[in-house]
């Protein structure tokens, strides 16, 4: 055991996920506003009778098995036994209530992004609003404080003025009724078009709401030290393109007074990435209770429409998700996170997945003394490939279980006919919709401890990729990866 | 064209759009027949182009990982049609 200090405060702990929550909100109106749709229906107008005719009910998006999973009412492993596809064998008793968090309808989310904004940026209107604020009235989560927040709305007369300026963009519901507008923060700056202010609110209201159920879940709210904002968002004027700081931004809605807080950037990994940062902060002893949270990914949604109107497939991507991860000392019980298990891709490491994966699997694994057939379960970009087939990206987990599966029989630790095997025993199906950090190994988070805490499962490793070459700077790759053990109930040291 | 993809269902996707034209009749090359011979660069005619060391280094993980038959079969059967 390591001691640096006599003092309990500052004795080296072992860092612990105490709980993590999963926020889903379906919006088929907001659909048509991410990057793809967007862009396809302004080239090709008469796209959007056909886009909104695919468009999901909320039923649909409850009952769908994959759903389902997120929200921890079934097992990933459940959907083996669900048959192909999955969006036409909805689960007959699905809730939008889960174990891990809640499936929100379009209306309530909208009033969510109206609590969320404090610039007068977001107009609903008054009869939609009126018709909310009675449903967010019954919602657990939801105070008087919100509803005030909410407001009365405005007459849709105001909202058509203020979209005959060509910079306000309109909100509808599914069935293409206008109920809101979301207007530029400011004339004669990029950073603050309409755009990218419905995208801001709709990540500062699905983090709210994945921390909210946190709180719910964990409790103590005012007891957290700090947040750390997972997410790929970028907040800012024209003087700070990207500056932050949505975790703050998202505690304030959840009664996090003293929490400090700051966001963590690194493309689709993000979220792992600040996972690690917080176990290295509750290990340290400078905080004693950290929060990852992130809302979601709103350019994604209905990324790969066009593969599902090619097969007459509902939009799959009609969702936003969230996620809140709360991190704490030992408490003798929560999984714990190995801090001499952390993988990292370096800047020296190569892009090919062969350097990729050594880094974040194979080295790591080499250090703590255990084999690739040692890891109960790998969680990596679990994207549902429902989705992502439909438009050629293949099936994402199936080949990342299959490449580590193959550099298990690089070492000789597994025979090459036993791969499908290894995939089967020690991966799961995708079940995440394409919201990129979100999907990258953080759904599987959940399910996990769920199993550690009732002795089901010993580990999990979690292992995230993330993509830098997308924002032009570099060519290089990026990865982190951590192993989630079963608490074995000993308190204390390193 | 040489491909990477990791199945022989999104290699075929994307030879069709470089040959015949994009399936979805949705990007810039809906309805535009290329023609253009696709292979996989696990495909033998091509991986034996490259150094093999650094062959080894960067597809040999990914060669044990894919279904280089099935991927080479969809794309010899599309290069025969074309």
């Amino acid at each position: 055991m390591y001691i640096v200090s006599s003092s309990a405060h500052h004795q080296p702990t072992k860092p612990v996920v105490q709980g993590v929550s999963y926020f889903l909100a379906h919006v088929p109106g907001l659909t048509c506003h991410g990057s793809k749709p967007s862009r396809e229906i302004k080239k090709d107008p008469p796209l959007r009778e056909s886009f909104r005719s695919h468009l999901r009910t909320f039923e649909e998006a409850v009952a769908y098995p994959p759903n389902q999973v997120f929200i921890g009412n079934l097992d990933p492993d459940d959907l083996a036994h669900v048959p192909s596809p999955w969006y036409k064998h909805p689960v007959r008793d699905g809730s939008r209530w889960g174990l891990f968090g809640e499936i929100m309808p379009e209306d309530e989310f909208y009033g969510m992004m109206k609590i969320c904004d404090e610039f007068q940026l977001l107009l609903l209107e008054e009869g939609f609003v009126r018709a909310v604020a009675v449903k967010l009235r019954q919602h657990p989560l939801f105070s008087d404080a919100d509803l005030l927040r909410l407001g009365n709305g405005v007459s849709l007369a105001d909202i058509e003025r203020q979209l005959a300026d060509g910079a306000t963009l309109p909100m509808y519901d599914r069935g293409g009724r206008l109920v809101g507008c979301v207007r530029t923060g400011h004339e004669e700056d990029p950073n603050l078009t309409a755009e990218i202010l419905m995208e801001n609110l709709s990540v500062r209201a699905s983090g709210a709401l994945a921390l909210r159920h946190q709180v719910a879940a964990t409790g103590r709210a005012e007891a957290v030290d700090f947040l750390l904002g997972g997410g790929e968002e970028a907040v800012g004027d024209r003087y700070n393109r990207g500056g932050g700081n949505m975790a703050k931004a998202i505690g304030e809605l959840c009664g996090c007074s003293g929490a400090g807080g700051a966001d963590i950037k690194a493309f689709c990994s993000g979220t792992v990435h600040a996972i690690v940062v917080a176990a290295g902060l509750v290990a340290s002893g400078i905080f004693s209770d950290v929060v990852v949270v992130a809302g979601g990914s709103f350019a994604k949604l209905g990324m790969k429409f066009q593969g599902h109107l090619r097969h007459d497939m509902p939009i799959l991507e009609d969702v936003i998700a969230a996620i809140a991860v709360r991190v704490g000392r030992d408490d003798g019980k929560s999984p714990v996170i190995r801090l001499d298990s952390i993988g990292k891709h370096e800047i020296g490491s190569g892009s090919s997945q062969q350097a990729i994966f050594d880094k974040l699997i194979a080295q790591p694994l080499d250090r703590l003394g255990l084999k690739f057939t040692q890891i109960d379960k790998y969680a990596t970009e679990m994207h549902n490939p429902e989705i992502t087939e439909p438009q050629g990206s293949g099936n994402v987990p199936r080949t990342n279980y299959r490449i580590i599966g193959s550099f298990a029989v690089l070492r000789g630790e597994i025979q090459r006919a036993d791969l499908d095997r290894f995939v089967e025993e020690h991966g799961m199906l995708g079940f995440s919709s394409t919201q990129g950090h979100i999907a990258s190994a953080v759904p599987v988070l959940g399910h996990a401890i769920r199993k550690m805490l009732s002795g089901e499962r010993n580990n999990t490793m979690f292992v995230a990729k993330g993509s830098l070459f997308l924002g032009r700077m570099t060519q290089l790759a990026d990865g982190m990866s951590f192993l989630l053990e079963r608490n074995k109930g000993t308190q204390g040291g390193v | 064209m040489v491909l990477g993809a990791p199945d022989a269902d999104s290699a075929e996707l994307y030879a069709e759009t470089v040959t015949e034209g994009d399936p979805s009749w949705a990007g810039a090359l809906a309805g535009v027949s290329l023609g253009l011979p696709v292979f996989h660069i696990m495909e033998p005619v091509i991986k034996d182009q490259i150094d093999p060391a650094l062959a080894v280094e960067h597809l040999g993980l990914m060669e044990i990982a894919l279904d280089v038959e099935k991927i080479s079969g969809v794309l010899e059967r599309l290069r025969k049609s074309c």
